[in-house]
Parts: C-alpha cells; structure tokens; sequence
C-alpha cells in the first residue's frame, strides 16, 4: 500500500498538497536544467517559513547570467517571497527562517556572516510601486554612490547621467535634474528607480512587478526598457502578466503554492508546458 | 471680545463732564453703562409682599472712570435717574413723588487732560499754570504747547542730573553683588570648611599652618567688607545726592484742577504723558496708541504691575517657549525614532507608548510638582551641591530654586510625548516600500533613518512640535510653582553667560492671573488683562503660524503626493 503512496506523485502532481510534491521533488535532487549559460543565481533545497508556516518548500533554480528570467505564478505562491530571499529583504521581517542555499557567483548569500550590504549592491532591486526618495532626481539616482561614500562630483556627474540614459529616462530629465523627483510621472517615478538600481552596477536586477502600479503606455516603455538591459545585467521579474512574461523573459519558473512546479525556456513554458498546472495557469483556467 | 477689548484699551476715549442734578461734576471716562433694579418699597402693598409680588423700576447707570486715585475711588458709578419726594403737604400725609433725570449736563470740554503718571495711575483735570521754577525757562504760549515743552525739559533735566547718579549706582551694585559677595561667601565657606575639618581630625586645629590659614582668611574677609561698607557708604551718599536733586526736579510742578475745584500740584516728572482726547484729531489719537502700544511692547511695569509696559513678561514668555523647544524637541523626536525603529517590539515597548500617551493626559500642575520636587529640589539641589556649595552654605541656592530653566524643563516634559506620538507615527505612515528602496540600493539602517525617513517623517515631527509649542506658550500651572513670578528684571545682563537660566522669570499668563486676582485694584487692571491676554494669544498664534509655515514647506519637499 506504501509503494503506491510512493509511486502515485511520479505520474501528475497533486497541486492541492504541497507536501506530496516536496516528497516527489526530494527524490529528484536534479535541478531543473535549461541547458542555458553558466547560473549566476543558484538555489539548493530553499525552505522559507514565516513563524511556523512554510512559505516555501524545497526550492531549486539556476538563473542564467545575463538573462532574464520571469517568475510567474498566482498570488501568494511565494514568487516575491522568493525574490527577496536574493537579496535577502526578508531579513527586515523577524519571523522569517529560511533554510537552503543560494549561491550568487558561487558565495552562499544565506551566510549569516555574509556583509549584507555588499551583497545588496550587486543585487539590485526594483518594487511594485515606485518609490522616488523625497530628493531631486539627480540625488536620487546618486544616492547608491553617496551611501557607499563616493561623494566626488565629477563622477557622480558620469554616473547619474548614464544610468538615466541607460533608464530612457535622460531626454526628459536633463533639464532638471535638481527639480524633486516627487514631481516626475509614475511611469517616469519607476524608470527612476530602475536608474537608481543600476546606478550602483549590480549584477542581478530583481524586479518585484515593476509595471503593475503603471498605465499601458508606461509600462511598454519598461518592458523595452529591460530588454535593453539584458545581457549587461541579469535581470529576475516577477509579474502576474502572463503577456508580460511573455514578451520579456528568457526563461519563465511557475510557481504554485510556494513550489517550484516548472521552470524552462520561455517558450517551451509557454507553448508546450511540461506539467498539467503550469498549462492550467497559462491558459486562464486558475490563478 | 477679547479681540475688541484688547485692541481697544489703547484708543482714546472721550472726557466727559457730567454735572449731576445736584450740582456735583464728575470728569472721567464712561467705561461702562448698564441698568439695575430699584425696589419700590412704598408701592407695594403688604400682600403683594406676601404673595412674593415685588415691584422694581429699572434705572440706567453708569460707571465712570474718574481716575485721581488720591483723592477717593477711580470708579463711581452714577445713577441716571433719581427719586425726588414732592415736598410734604401740610396735612403730613405722605409725599407723592416722581423720577427725574439725575443727569443734568454732559459736555466733553475740550481742555480736560488726562495725564499717566509713575504713581497713582490716571488723573483727570483742567491744566491751571506751570510751575516750573528750576527748569530753563519755558516758551510762552497756549498751555498744552507750554506742558509739552516742561516735560520734555523735565525729561532732559531728568537725564542730565539724576540718570548719570542712578548709573554711579548701578556700578557700586553690580560690584557688591557680582565681585563682593561672591568673594565673601567663598570665603565664609573656606573658613567653615576648614574649622570643621580641623575639629573632626585631632591636632591640626591649633597647627600654624591652619592657624596662619584662617587668619590670611579673616584678613581678606575683612579687605571685602571694609570695600563693602566704603561701597555702602558711597551709595548711600549717591541716593542722598539724588534724592536732593529729585525734590528740586519735584518742585517743578504742573497745578491742575479737578471736577470738585480741587487744585492739585502733579510733579513734572511723575507725568508719563498727558492727552487731551477731547480736542484730538484721529491722526493725533492714532499717533497716541501706536506710543502705548509701544510702550505695552517695550517697558517694564509700573505700579505693581497695573500699568506700564508688558516686555520682561513677553521676554520670560518667548524665551520659556524657546528653551522649553530646544529641550523637548530633539528628545521627543530621538525617543521616537528610538521608540519605533529601534527598539524591540515586545510588551516593554508597548508599556513604554501606553505610558507615554497617559503622559499627556496628566493635568499640568501635577507636571508643575514634579517639576518643583524634581528638577528644582533633587537636581537642582544636586547641581548646587556640586558647583555652588558656597552659596548653598550662605543660604541663596542657584539653581535649587524656581528658575527659568527648570520652568522649561518642566514644560518640556509636559510636551515631550506630543512630539513622541507624532515622531512615531509620522514614522509609522511611511510605506514600507520607500524603506525598502534604501536598503535595497546597500544602505544601512542609519542611512535610510537619517537621508530618507527622517526628511519624510519631519512634517509629522513638526505638527507634533507645534502642537507642544501651543500648549507650552498657554501653560501658567506648572509654571507658578517652577520659578514665574509677579515681578522680575530680563534675566540677561552684559557680562558672560549674557541669559541667566537661573533667575525668576515673568509670564504673560502668570501676568494675567496675577493682575486679574491678585492685584490690589481689580477695576483698574481691567483693561490691562485684557491686552495681555490679546498679546499671549498674539504671541502663542505667531509662533504657531511660524511652524506651521515651515511645516508647509517641508511638506512640499518631502511628501509623497502622487503614486
């Protein structure tokens, strides 16, 4: 009767008990492969629990360097739970234990020892809603470089003016890069954190829905925006825009009650998706 | 009505001479007209007055400012009508009689005066001659033009006699009191010290050392009290100086005539100024109260505190509310930030906010014992003890009394959970996402605190101070018993530290409760109250009105508006 407990989870996963999958996933300790470049973000058995529920079970992924890569899956499934174990934003919530081990560039992020502002700079990261700092636009994007102490003018002046030019943001700002950030657009506010993000040269851009706060208009302007930065940083999306996911991403992760259900190619996701939930979802019929 | 009176004491009023039926003249100003009730005893009948049926007449007074408090009370009130009894008839039956006008005659003459003076508050009277026998001869003329003249030659005899013997004075003072006295009571206080000592350790009492000690002692000692005495004798022989020279400036006189034909001899300088509202044009009037209210701004009292100017009081008043916000502020908001970033979120913490919101629902006066029981007798006693032992020795503690410090320490405490539980949630309402933001770009707690929090929390921060500034600048309870007084100089003075945190201090709201209940002539003040009132109200709206454009600003800069 054991074996087929055992055997039963093998065929099609159960996604309405997380546990059977977390047993099914431990026998194989393989990480979803995509066959892509060398990972720059790797995830090992990533457990995450807030006080005594789990949020997330027994995570594995490699995320390519200089890709992007989309999380997608529906609310509450751990995606931005996940985003912020990267650059360890859960640190901020006391209840919050997580188990595992991630690598960014081979040094395990999860170290308690580990200089979390350093990690922070190379991991950028951008929120749902655009969060200017109360300061001028120039200020804003050289806050990165002044809290590191670099204070000297000529290269805060380089800095600030390419990453608002690599941001699309520099045509409409150039004149006033004094005035307070406050008074710029929602969709210009978000191209002004993403400036912000690189301003500091990250290596990873993690991007907690960036768009969901913004009009259509703004928010074309972002996904352009990203797939001009792919390839000089990686970037990490999350986004309930199936579309979205879509048009940016190399590579997409389903995610299904802190899951990890399938993880590929974007289009492979898309088009022929190895597992019932992950076409279930794509195509509208939950989430 | 605060507005109106206030605003209105200062505007001359007209001098009216009401000539009564029976001859008698009253000069002074109406202050007041309203109607009483006189009971009609003789056209009641015994069951009326059974059945409760009392019969009144309501007749119109007035009451009259007649000023010349020398001469009898500055308010009498008049009645406007009066009962005349018909002549008896010669049966002996009772009169009939009837009510007439008890008014016979109100003119505003046009040379009635009425004058301010040193002592003795308003006069009212025609002006008869100067006397002005030791003044430099006045310019003839009309008479007003002719007082004009004497008081201003008063004035510069005033200044050119007796000012340079009152300043002689104020040296010989300051030395007794800031070189002499000091030296003494250090002195004493070896002495003391020494005699103790050597009494408790045996032997060294009658040793050369301690011996020749307490006699190099005794030698200063008597140096400072030998200066002291010559000090003494030549203030004493300045007051005799001047006092000679003021009976002379004394006999220059100005005799007036009051509504009786009373004639009054009024000192040349015991006038502050005259006016003769009667025969003034507006620009005149105005010209009048833009000096009193100038003079209510920048002069010291006069007459316990019934006239005269209000700026030791403004002063003690704006520089409490000043101390009390560098004080409270910066430890509101650290206690805040401390509160609600730093410190563990646990049932301390909670403990810790409930009681700081039960802070400010503490009645003030419990604030003001603390305050007194605290700051003045523990810390206070504590910081004498260590700095000034000498002074505690000879009886006149420093700070281990009622001083200004200690009055805006106590109001700081009074406000500081205002600025807490407003730091705290201005805190509060910044989205998590902003904070997020920082210390995503590599921040540490402190950089996100001070470059992005603390910018956006300070419109909050800053309601929260306005709000204690409000309630500090209003506050009179705690303050009666931490060091206000009814009377005392500014405490700043030329020499170092300049702001003397440990004297007494006038208020403006210990100023009102005192003229309005404790002085010795209510009706008189009455007008008084009502400008300091007007002017505490001014002061506390002003400061207000600063803050909160400030807070405008910063709300322009730092706040959030779209998303």
């Amino acid at each position: 009767m054991s074996s087929t407990v055992q055997d039963k989870p093998k065929k099609s996963i159960d996604l309405a008990s997380p546990a059977d999958v977390v047993a099914e996933r431990k026998k194989n300790r393989e990480p979803d492969q995509t066959g892509a470049t060398e990972p720059i973000v790797s995830a090992r058995e990533v457990d995450l629990f807030y006080g005594k529920s789990q949020a997330l079970f027994n995570i594995n992924i490699d995320f390519p360097r200089g890709d992007v890569t989309a999380l997608i899956g529906p609310s509450g499934c751990g995606k931005s739970t996940f985003l912020r174990c990267l650059n360890r934003m859960n640190d901020l919530i006391d209840s919050v234990r997580i188990t595992g081990s991630i690598k960014l560039a081979g040094d395990e992020i999860l170290d308690r020892t580990l200089d979390i502002i350093e990690l922070r700079r190379k991991v950028g990261m951008v929120f749902q809603k655009p969060t200017p700092f109360p300061k001028s636009i120039y200020e804003n994007v050289a806050y990165g470089l002044r809290i590191a102490g670099i204070n000297r003018k000529t290269v805060l002046d380089e800095v600030v003016e390419k990453s608002l030019k690599r941001a699309a943001l520099w045509e409409e700002v150039k004149d006033r890069l004094h005035d307070s950030a406050l008074g710029l657009s929602g969709g210009q506010h978000q191209r002004l954190c993403i400036a912000r993000a690189i301003a500091i040269s990250p290596e990873v851009i993690l991007m907690d829905e960036p768009c969901s706060a913004l009009d259509p208009r703004s928010t074309t302007r972002i996904e352009d925006l990203i797939g001009e930065l792919q390839g000089e940083y990686t970037i990490i999306i999350v986004t309930h825009n199936m579309q979205q996911a879509a048009r940016v991403s190399d590579h997409t992760a389903f995610l299904y009650e802190g899951v990890l259900v399938e993880f590929g190619k974007t289009e492979d996701v898309f088009t022929n998706p190895r597992e019932q939930a992950t076409e279930d979802y794509i195509t509208g019929r939950f989430g | 009505m605060v507005l109106w009176n206030g605003l209105g004491v200062f505007w001359p009023s007209a001098i009216h001479l009401v000539t009564l039926r029976d001859g008698t003249q009253l000069l002074g100003e109406i202050v007041e007209r309203d109607t009483t009730k006189v009971r009609l005893f003789d056209e009641e009948t015994e069951a009326d007055r059974e059945a409760g049926r009392f019969k009144f007449r309501p007749v119109e007074r007035w009451k009259i400012k007649v000023g010349n408090r020398e001469n009898g009370p500055a308010f009498q009130w008049v009645d406007c009508e009066i009962r005349e009894d018909a002549q008896p008839d010669g049966n002996g039956a009772s009169g009939t009689h009837e009510w007439v006008s008890n008014i016979a005659e109100i003119t505003e003459p046009d040379d009635a005066y009425k004058l301010d003076r040193m002592t003795d508050l308003n006069y009212f009277g025609f002006l008869k001659e100067i006397q002005a026998p030791e003044l430099p001869s006045i310019p003839a003329g009309p008479l007003p033009q002719r007082l004009s003249a004497a008081l201003a030659a008063a004035k510069r005899v005033e200044k050119a006699e007796i000012q340079p013997i009152q300043s002689d004075e104020s040296v010989i003072e300051r030395e007794l009191t800031s070189v002499i006295a000091p030296e003494k009571v250090a002195l004493n206080y070896e002495k003391k010290q020494l005699i103790k000592r050597s009494r408790s350790s045996e032997g060294s009492f009658g040793s050369t050392e301690f011996s020749s000690r307490i006699a190099e002692i005794d030698r200063q000692l008597a140096a400072f009290v030998q200066r002291e005495d010559q000090l003494k004798e030549e203030s004493h022989a300045l007051a005799g100086r001047r006092g000679k020279a003021e009976a002379a400036l004394r006999t220059n006189v100005a005799v007036f005539v009051d509504s009786h034909g009373r004639e009054q001899s009024i000192p040349l300088i015991g006038i502050v100024r005259f006016t003769r509202p009667n025969s003034m044009g507006l620009g005149a009037k105005a010209g009048h109260y833009g000096a009193k209210i100038w003079e209510m701004l920048s002069d010291d009292p006069r007459e316990a505190n019934q006239d005269g100017g209000l700026f030791p009081a403004i002063f003690g008043t704006v520089l409490l509310v000043f101390l009390m916000s560098i004080t409270c502020f910066p430890l509101g908001v650290l206690a805040g930030i401390y509160l609600g970033e730093y410190a563990k979120q646990g049932p301390l913490v909670r403990l810790v906010r409930v009681a700081v919101n039960n802070l400010a629902g503490i009645p003030s006066i419990v604030y003001g014992i603390f305050g007194l029981g605290f700051f003045i007798y523990l810390c206070g006693g504590a910081l004498d003890g260590w700095l000034f032992p000498a002074w505690v020795d000879a009886g006149k503690p420093v700070f281990g009394q009622g001083c200004i410090f200690w009055a805006s320490l106590t109001l700081g405490l009074l406000t500081i959970p205002v600025v807490i539980v407003s730091t705290e949630e201005a805190l509060m309402a910044i989205p998590r996402d902003v904070r997020e933001s920082s210390y995503a770009l590599g921040s540490t707690k402190f950089q996100t605190l001070v470059r992005i929090l603390v910018p956006m929390a300070s419109p909050g921060m800053m309601t929260g101070f306005i709000l204690a500034m409000a309630r500090a600048a209003g506050e009179v309870a705690p303050l009666m018993i931490t060091g206000a007084v009814k009377s005392a100089p500014v405490p700043i003075q030329e020499t170092l530290p300049f702001i003397r945190l440990d004297r007494q201090f006038m208020h403006l709201g210990f100023h009102i409760f005192d003229i309005s209940c404790k002085s010795p002539n209510v009706e008189a003040t009455k007008p008084m109250v009502y400008v300091t009132t007007l002017l505490l109200l001014a002061i506390v709206l002003t400061m207000t009105s600063v803050a909160i454009w400030l807070r405008n600003r910063m709300r322009k800069r730092f706040e959030l508006r779209t998303i």
